[in-house]
């Protein structure tokens, strides 16, 4: 049955998201904030946080690029990142932050550099996959994937 | 014998992060809480300047824009914010409300991603009611509800109190004030039957 193989790849994708530490146990407690009433939550969410993390990439990216840096701005640029992270559960997203703050702390501006490389990828690739993950539970159905996850 | 308008619940969310505030509002609304026999309406601001804005108070006064406490247009049954906040933080915000002698009764939240004890009992100390780590989850949701109901109950009192002296105030042909005198032992039994009212609800957790 088509209907039974996408419930499978939709669980299947989940688990790879887990696995390989992309997401955390947060972002379980944002599907179990979805129901009838707000059939689109995660998805929402998701999409406020990337909107928010864009622009905190750029000001990070300003903020480096800016002679001289100010690194205590930094700083809070990059807890602010880490904070929306944890509450959608990105977890890779919010380690790497947590490098990224240990190199503003000891002022290192090329440690700095590379954990902004890395961030963009994090969050290129996080936001990729949850798109193809939101694709599919959109076809799947909000009803019915609402009994799957409860398993 | 008149009877009291349940009104809704209203909570003040402040945090400048944008999933955040969708966070928590979804968290608030969601909860089990909900249980109880009211409606959950929540605000969200962006800023420390903005909450108290909200609440009628500006930065450099404690007296609200209207004289009278009783004439607030919107009442906030709690606050609950964010402790890193650029300019006003949670804990600038926490002082300015309890410094306010209207404000200080709403039970105010810390929400926090540190673990930092000596953060954690400054705001405690400050006259913060809970503390709460982020990321937040529905399981935090449930520490609000004695406070919830600790206003529920003074609210129900301040009503039947204010009811009470309207109803003495038609009777009589001479002016009563706002607060009356009535007599203590009637209001203790109004307030005994009050409690009774809304503590027995059960509340069964929607999530485990």
């Amino acid at each position: 049955m088509e209907y039974s193989n996408l419930r499978r790849q939709i669980i299947f994708m989940k688990k790879n998201l887990f696995d390989q530490g992309y997401l955390d146990e947060q972002f379980n407690q944002l599907e179990e904030l979805q129901d009838e009433s707000s059939p689109n939550f995660v998805e929402e969410v998701a999409a406020l946080f990337f909107k928010d993390s864009s622009r905190l990439l750029t000001n990070i990216e300003q903020a480096i690029d800016k002679y001289p840096q100010d690194f205590y701005r930094l700083d809070s640029l990059v807890q602010q990142l880490k904070g929306s992270g944890s509450s959608i559960g990105a977890l890779r997203m919010k380690n790497e932050c947590s490098v990224f703050k240990a190199n503003c702390n000891d002022r290192n501006l090329e440690g700095c550099r590379r954990s902004l490389q890395k961030m963009k990828r994090e969050h290129a690739t996080l936001k990729q996959k949850l798109e193809s993950y939101f694709q599919l539970l959109r076809q799947v159905g909000p009803r019915d994937y609402a009994v799957s996850s409860r398993k | 014998m008149a009877v009291a308008i349940e009104a809704p619940f209203h909570v003040l969310a402040v945090d400048d992060s944008l999933p955040d505030r969708k966070l928590i509002e979804r968290l608030l609304k969601t909860s089990s809480f909900q249980g109880l026999a009211f409606v959950c309406v929540v605000t969200t601001v962006d800023s420390g300047s903005k909450a108290l804005e909200f609440l009628g108070l500006h930065d450099h006064e404690d007296s609200p824009i209207s004289a009278q406490s009783d004439q607030q247009e919107v009442a906030v049954n709690l606050i609950i914010t964010d402790y890193c906040m650029p300019g006003m933080t949670g804990y600038d915000l926490l002082k300015k409300i309890k410094e306010s002698s209207y404000l200080r009764d709403i039970p105010v939240v810390i929400m926090s991603s540190d673990n930092i004890p000596s953060r954690i009992n400054r705001c405690l100390e400050e006259g913060a009611d809970e503390f709460f780590l982020k990321p937040v989850r529905l399981s935090d949701m449930s520490k609000l509800k004695p406070h919830i109901l600790k206003s529920r109950c003074k609210e129900h009192y301040q009503q039947e109190q204010h009811l009470q002296s309207n109803s003495e105030s038609n009777n009589s042909s001479n002016p009563t004030s706002e607060n009356s005198s009535s007599s203590t032992s009637s209001n203790s039994h109004k307030r005994k039957a009050v409690d009774e009212e809304i503590l027995p609800h059960t509340i069964r957790p929607r999530h485990s």
